[in-house]
């Protein structure tokens, strides 16, 4: 029995255990048609003609992990952004880790899925938004069928969220592999500002995959900021849908930060329904071995005088490929939009690979958009520059590359965050360089 | 300290230096002059160890060690410094983090802890200080956006800062005006000491009205083919190098 068709009759299996919920039942019975009408994606579709998930998809995965929730704070404390107060959404092979998180219903929702599906006092809110923006492609749709955890938060208006957002998947190993599903909803009110980090871990070399959808929706003058950081083992993949619903003069950022994994898509969807919005969208991918991280961007602005701002970096070592497919869409009706997009990489061997394509539809005629991708190596003369100064050629490259992202860095707001990967990328290069990096 | 033996270099198999000997003592300064074209800066990357440049015969000695095989930043260590005549914009990384890595990476190579912060920061005021360097300055991406003058002035600064034993100036006076030359000198003069020595690489006389070389060395397709002292980048200035290359042609 193949993959697909083991996920088919587990579902079964699993909507028979649901609660009789017709509403929920409509919707996740819908959505495995589609994904059996789909299947899973082939390189014969554009958007995955560099991304091939043959290899991923040979796993016999279990979709439904046994829970046994052996993790210490103390064994995974390194995973989370300790130095700071946050709430924390953990969840340990799909199952929530109550020993581990920090959640509220003070005067905010920062709990979890499977709360906000099952109980009355959330139902208007989930008919609301619960899979309002998610596509029917067939992951997502493959999502939608099994969603049944992960974060729910909502934050009513003018709320500054004091402490940022921790969610964090844990997988332990315990089966020799796992497919997880999370599914996150996170709806923030007019005024409002969140602050959200987003990580998923295995913590043996046993196969996992992770096919995550996340909706969130941003009403007028709200601030959300979202930082993703993806660092997981060579045996685990990661696909994560993510859909972004922003009201007027909202703003939203996304940073992902894409270091480790076997196989890290990234479909990350904006869509600006309102005037004055601003989404900025920026990542920076280091990866080497045989590791493949493509970015699958989608803005689509719908209405006038709004921005969006894309910044993307990558280095590629070894065997290792990269992607960036940025689409740009502007209806006739959004004048005056100001769209920016870039993608800089470097390869760093002669074996590494990378397709960048950038597409825009503007139906609009007054508009400013520009968009603009670079291939290139490190940068010799300044190698010598650095190296003359008596910093070692190790250190010297690592210095290049790390300046090579630092734009993308300084836009991040949480400090903590900003050293956290700073270190991370530190020890990706094998250096420890003589200032903070 | 410095002592170049019949010191033959290409670039792609283009052979541009052809037998140099060169010999720099402690407290000594040098200038070596020559029309364009003629080597002046091949000899000063070769010196520092530019990886481009293959050494295809003779040597090259810094306190008596054979440093051909030397990567760069190893010479870096032992006080070799080049002064860039184009010095590299590296975006994202400022003038003080790129000084504190630079310094911390010497010491770490000669077995010395990293030098604690408040030092650090004191000698990075001190030397901005003696090349009239802005504090807002350091702070600014290393050499993005920096002026000609800038420029050079932040490779002095850079000088000041690692103390080499042995200063390489590549056409260090190109792009400066009267004001920033006279910094530039300053500060390098004030560097000065009967330990450490000086090689200036230029076209021209003028900076050696501020920097006094103890000798000049003209370099012509890749020797050098006249020494002398001072005087003779006098006579360089007032009959350009026609007289020279008419003398080796010969």
């Amino acid at each position: 029995m193949d993959l697909k068709e083991k996920l088919i009759s587990s579902f079964w299996a699993f909507e028979n255990h649901q609660n009789e919920d017709a509403y929920l039942h409509k919707i996740r019975t819908e959505a495995i048609k589609s994904f059996e009408d789909k299947g899973f994606p082939t390189k014969k579709e554009e958007a995955w003609k560099y991304t091939s998930l043959n290899s991923i998809l040979k796993n016999d995965y279990s979709v439904f992990p046994k829970q046994e929730n052996t993790i210490e704070y103390n064994d995974v404390k390194k995973y989370f952004i300790h130095d700071i107060d946050t709430y924390k959404i953990v969840f340990i092979d799909g199952k929530y880790a109550s020993h581990l998180s920090q959640t509220t219903h003070d005067g905010m929702d920062i709990c979890l899925m499977s709360s906000a599906l099952s109980k009355p006092k959330y139902r208007i809110l989930v008919e609301n938004y619960f899979n309002k923006i998610a596509k029917n492609d067939s992951l997502t749709s493959l999502n939608t069928a099994f969603s049944s955890e992960g974060a729910y938060i909502h934050i009513p208006k003018n709320k500054m969220v004091a402490k940022p957002i921790q969610i964090l998947h844990f997988s332990t190993g315990n089966e020799s592999a796992i497919m997880l599903q999370p599914r996150n909803l996170i709806v923030v009110d007019e005024n409002s500002h969140v602050q959200i980090i987003e990580r998923h871990q295995s913590l043996t070399d046993n196969g996992v995959l992770t096919n995550s959808v996340t909706e969130v929706f941003i009403n007028k003058r709200a601030i959300v900021d979202y930082y993703k950081v993806q660092n997981d083992s060579l045996n685990a993949s990661l696909i994560d849908n993510s859909y972004i619903n922003q009201k007027q003069e909202s703003i939203c950022s996304v940073h992902t930060f894409s270091f480790g994994g076997k196989l890290t898509r990234n479909n990350l969807n904006f869509f600006q329904q309102g005037e004055r919005i601003n989404s900025t969208l920026k990542g920076v991918t280091i990866i080497g071995d045989k590791q493949h991280v493509d970015h699958n961007t989608l803005v689509h602005h719908k209405e006038p005088n709004c921005e969006s701002h894309q910044d993307y970096k990558g280095v590629f070592g070894e065997n290792s490929t990269g992607v960036f497919n940025g689409k740009i869409i502007v209806d006739k009706e959004a004048q005056k939009t100001n769209a920016f997009q870039s993608n800089k990489n470097i390869l760093i061997s002669d074996k590494a690979t990378i397709n960048t394509k950038p597409q825009l539809e503007i139906f609009a005629d007054d508009v400013k958009c520009s968009h603009g991708c670079t291939i290139g190596q490190l940068d010799e003369s300044a190698l010598f520059y650095l190296r003359s100064r008596g910093i070692p050629e190790k250190e010297a490259k690592a210095l290049l590359m790390y300046a090579f992202s630092n734009n993308v860095l300084s836009s991040v707001k949480i400090p903590e965050i900003k050293q956290r990967i700073n270190k991370i990328i530190a020890n990706k290069l094998g250096v420890n360089i003589g200032f903070d990096l | 300290m410095l002592k170049i033996k019949n010191l033959h270099a290409s670039v792609e198999d283009k052979s541009i230096l052809k037998g140099i000997n060169l010999e720099i003592k402690p407290g000594e300064v040098h200038a070596i002059m020559g029309p364009n074209g003629s080597g002046k800066s091949t000899l000063a990357s070769v010196i520092a160890g530019k990886e481009d440049y293959e050494v295809t015969d003779g040597d090259i000695f810094f306190e008596g060690q054979d440093i051909n095989e030397l990567a760069a930043e190893e010479r870096a260590h032992k006080g070799i410094f080049l002064s860039f005549q184009y010095p590299v914009e590296i975006p994202g990384v400022s003038v003080t983090n790129f000084m504190k890595t630079a310094i911390n990476e010497t010491r770490k190579a000669k077995g010395l802890e990293d030098m604690p912060a408040k030092d650090m920061l004191k000698l990075i005021r001190e030397k901005a200080e003696l090349l009239e360097i802005d504090r807002k300055f350091l702070s600014r991406s290393l050499n993005e956006g920096f002026s000609g003058g800038e420029k050079k002035r932040n490779e002095i600064f850079q000088m000041a800062m690692l103390e080499p034993k042995l200063a390489i100036l590549d056409e260090t006076d190109s792009g400066l005006d009267i004001d920033a030359l006279r910094i530039v000198a300053n500060g390098v003069n004030k560097l000065k000491s009967k330990d450490n020595a000086v090689l200036v690489i230029t076209h021209y006389q003028r900076l050696l009205d501020y920097i006094v070389p103890d000798f000049v060395h003209v370099l012509y397709k890749g020797r050098i083919v006249k020494s002398g002292t001072k005087e003779l980048a006098h006579e360089l200035e007032e009959k350009g190098y026609d007289w020279i290359k008419e003398e080796v042609n010969a």
